[in-house]
C-alpha cells in the first residue's frame, strides 16, 4: 500500500484560507487504511478547518467527502459528487500524490466551464506494508525490475540505506543500519533468510550493475495493455 | 605492472608497506595539504586521500590527490558511490589518470545523514564492488562500462576498504572474497584494537587464499586518548576496544596517555606484521600527522624503501 502523512495544520489551513466554500476530500484506499486520509480523518479535517476559520471570525463553508480510489475515474463519475465538486471553491484532497494529481486531472477534464483548483492535505511518504498496530515500513521503490527472487525475498534497493547489490557495508553492526539503530540492516537480514534457507552460494557471484531504464531514472513510466485498450 | 606506482611496485617486491592518510581541508586551502604532505613524505610509501570522509564536504579527492603528486607523494584517491553516478565516477577516474594518479580506493562511502548536508539526494548508482569491477573492465579491457573503448592509456592499481568488526562477522571474509573476484589489487582494513577477532578473520582470509590474490595491508589508529578510544568504541561499527588496553592508556598517567597510545600502535604493528597474509600497515593518524614519522620510526619501519 502507500502510506502518507497528513500535513502539518497551519500548512494546510494557509493553502485554503482564501476561499470561501472548502471541500476536503477523503479516499477509502491505501490512505484510508494507514489511517491519514481515508472517510473518518476528512471529517475531523473538515471540523478543525471550521473550528479554527471559526474562531478567528472567518465564514467560510467546509463539507468533506469522500470516494473509494482517487486514482481510478470510475470512483468518481457519479454526477451528484461532481456537482458539488463544481460548487466548491477549492478541494483539498487527502488522497496520496497519485489521488490528489488524479482526482484534479479528471475533474478538469469532466467539468469544462470552471477550472477545478485541487490541493494537497497530505505528505506521500512510501509502499509499504503494515507491520504492526501503527506500524508501517518501506518495502519497495518500484525500480522495475524485481531482484527479491535473489536475496531472499528482502529488498536491498529499498531497505539498504545504499542500495547496495552487493552488500553489507562496513557499518552494518549487530544487524542495523548504520544510520541508525531503529532500522534493520538489510543486507544482516538477507544473509540470515539464505542462511536459512541453505542458499548463502546465491550472493557470491557479484551482483552487476543494475539497469534503472525500468526505474524513475528512466524518466516518467507509463504502463501500456494493448490487450486492454480499446 | 597494472599501474606502475610506487605502491603496487614495492608490495610486487614483498616490502612491507605503510600507508598514510589525509584528510583534504573543507575549502581551498591548499597551504594545510601541503604542511601534512610535507609531514607524511619519507615516512610512508603513499597516502590516502579521502572523499569527503563522513559525507562532509571538503576538497576533492582528485585535486588533493593532484597536489599530493606536485608535493613528491605518492597519492591513494578515494572514491565513493554515494556522490557520483557511472558516468561521473569515469570521467573522474579519466581525469585522475590524466593528473597522475594511478592507485585508488573504491568505497560505499558513509550515509549522507552522518555529515553536514544531511538534506541531500545520495546516487548509489552502482557499489563499491561494481566500481572495483568497472575500474577493472576500464584498466584490462580498456573499455568503459557500456563497451566502448577507452582513448588512451588507463592505468589503476585497485584497492578497497574491509571491515572485519562489522556484522555479520561469519560473512566479511566472504564480502572480501566477492571484492577479489571483481578485481581487487590491495585492500586496507577497518582499524584494529581486537586482535584476536582479526587473527581468526585473517585465519580465514589465508585459509581462501584470498591474500595471495589481493595484498593486505592492516589499518592502525593510535589512540590519542582514553576518551577519544570511547568514542571509537561507542561510534565505530564493529569496534571493540579491549578494556586491558583502556586500562593501559589510563595507567600512563596524565600527559602521557598519547605516547603510550603510540606505543601501543608500534606493538600492534609489530603483531601484525608477524601475522600471515599481512602485506603491510594502513596508518590512519587523522589531524596527527605530526607524529607519522614518530610511530613509523619507533616501528622500525624507517627508512621507507625507494620504489
Ligand atoms: S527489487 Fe525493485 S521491484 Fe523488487 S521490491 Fe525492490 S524496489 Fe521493488
Ligand atoms: S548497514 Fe546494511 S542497510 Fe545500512 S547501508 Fe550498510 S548494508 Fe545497507
Amino acid at each position: 500500500m502507500i502510506t502518507a502523512d497528513r500535513k502539518p495544520f497551519e500548512e494546510i489551513k494557509a493553502s485554503v484560507k482564501d476561499y470561501d466554500k472548502i471541500m476536503v476530500l477523503g479516499c477509502e484506499t491505501c490512505v484510508a487504511i494507514c489511517q491519514a486520509g481515508g472517510e473518518k480523518e476528512a471529517e475531523i479535517l473538515a471540523s478543525e478547518l471550521k473550528l479554527a476559520f471559526g474562531n478567528e471570525g472567518k465564514k467560510v463553508e467546509v463539507n468533506d467527502e469522500h470516494v473509494i480510489r482517487q486514482c481510478d475515474d470510475e470512483f468518481m463519475a457519479d454526477p451528484a459528487f461532481l456537482e458539488k465538486v463544481k460548487e466548491a471553491d477549492i478541494i483539498l484532497s487527502i488522497a496520496c500524490g497519485v489521488g490528489v494529481q488524479h482526482a484534479c486531472n479528471f475533474f478538469n477534464r469532466t467539468i469544462t466551464d470552471k477550472p477545478i483548483r485541487v490541493v494537497p492535505g497530505l505528505n506521500t511518504t512510501f509502499m509499504g506494508a503494515n507491520i504492526d498496530v501503527g506500524l508501517w515500513e518501506e518495502r519497495c521503490l518500484g525500480c522495475g525490475d524485481c531482484v527479491l527472487e535473489r536475496t531472499g525475498g528482502i529488498c536491498p534497493i529499498t531497505r539498504c540505506a545504499k542500495s547496495l547489490l552487493n552488500g553489507p557495508c562496513g557499518g552494518s553492526s549487530n544487524g542495523k543500519c548504520e544510520i541508525n539503530k531503529d532500522t534493520d540492516c538489510a543486507w544482516h537480514l538477507i544473509i540470515e533468510r539464505l542462511e536459512v534457507l541453505g542458499e548463502l552460494d546465491r550472493i557470491k557471484p557479484v551482483e552487476m550493475y543494475k539497469d534503472w531504464r525500468p526505474s524513475h531514472s528512466g524518466g516518467p513510466r507509463k504502463r501500456v495493455r494493448e490487450d486492454l485498450r480499446l | 605492472m597494472k599501474s606502475g606506482s610506487n605502491l603496487e611496485r614495492l608490495l610486487e617486491k614483498g616490502e612491507f608497506i605503510i600507508t598514510g592518510e589525509l584528510g583534504p581541508p573543507k575549502g581551498t586551502d591548499v597551504e594545510v595539504v601541503k604542511e601534512k604532505a610535507a609531514m607524511l613524505k619519507g615516512n610512508v610509501d603513499a597516502v590516502n586521500i579521502t572523499d569527503n570522509q563522513t559525507a562532509i564536504v571538503r576538497m576533492s579527492s582528485i585535486a588533493t590527490s593532484k597536489i599530493l603528486i606536485d608535493e613528491g607523494l605518492e597519492p591513494t584517491m578515494q572514491m565513493v558511490a554515494r556522490d557520483r553516478n557511472r558516468l561521473a565516477m569515469m570521467s573522474d577516474l579519466f581525469g585522475a589518470n590524466a593528473l597522475g594518479i594511478r592507485n585508488m580506493l573504491c568505497l560505499s562511502g558513509d550515509h549522507q545523514s552522518f555529515g553536514n548536508h544531511p538534506e541531500a539526494k545520495n546516487v548509489f548508482d552502482i557499489d563499491s564492488i561494481q566500481m572495483i569491477y568497472m575500474v577493472k573492465t576500464m584498466r584490462d579491457e580498456h573499455k568503459v562500462i557500456c563497451g566502448d573503448e577507452i582513448e588512451g592509456d588507463f592505468k589503476m592499481f585497485i584497492g578497497a576498504a574491509s571491515n572485519p568488526f562489522a556484522d555479520p562477522f561469519q560473512y566479511r571474509v566472504h564480502r572480501l572474497a566477492k571484492k577479489v573476484e571483481a578485481g581487487l589489487d590491495f585492500v586496507q582494513t577497518q582499524c584494529i584494537y581486537d586482535m584476536k577477532r582479526f587473527k581468526e578473520f585473517m585465519k580465514q582470509v589465508v585459509d581462501m587464499g584470498l591474500h595471495e590474490r589481493c595484498k593486505i595491508l592492516a589499518g592502525v589508529t593510535p589512540l590519542k586518548s582514553v576518551g577519544m578510544a570511547r568514542y571509537m568504541a561507542a561510534n565505530v561499527s564493529g569496534i571493540t576496544i579491549p578494556e586491558d588496553m583502556i586500562e593501559r592508556l589510563k595507567g600512563a598517567g596524565k600527559g602521557n596517555v598519547a605516547a603510550e597510545g603510540i606505543k601501543i600502535a608500534c606493538e600492534q604493528i609489530q603483531e601484525l606484521r608477524a601475522l600471515e597474509g599481512i602485506a603491510g600497515v594502513h596508518l590512519m593518524a587523522i589531524e596527527w600527522e605530526h607524529r607519522v614519522h614518530e610511530i613509523v620510526e619507533m616501528a622500525g619501519l624507517l627508512p621507507r624503501p625507494k620504489g
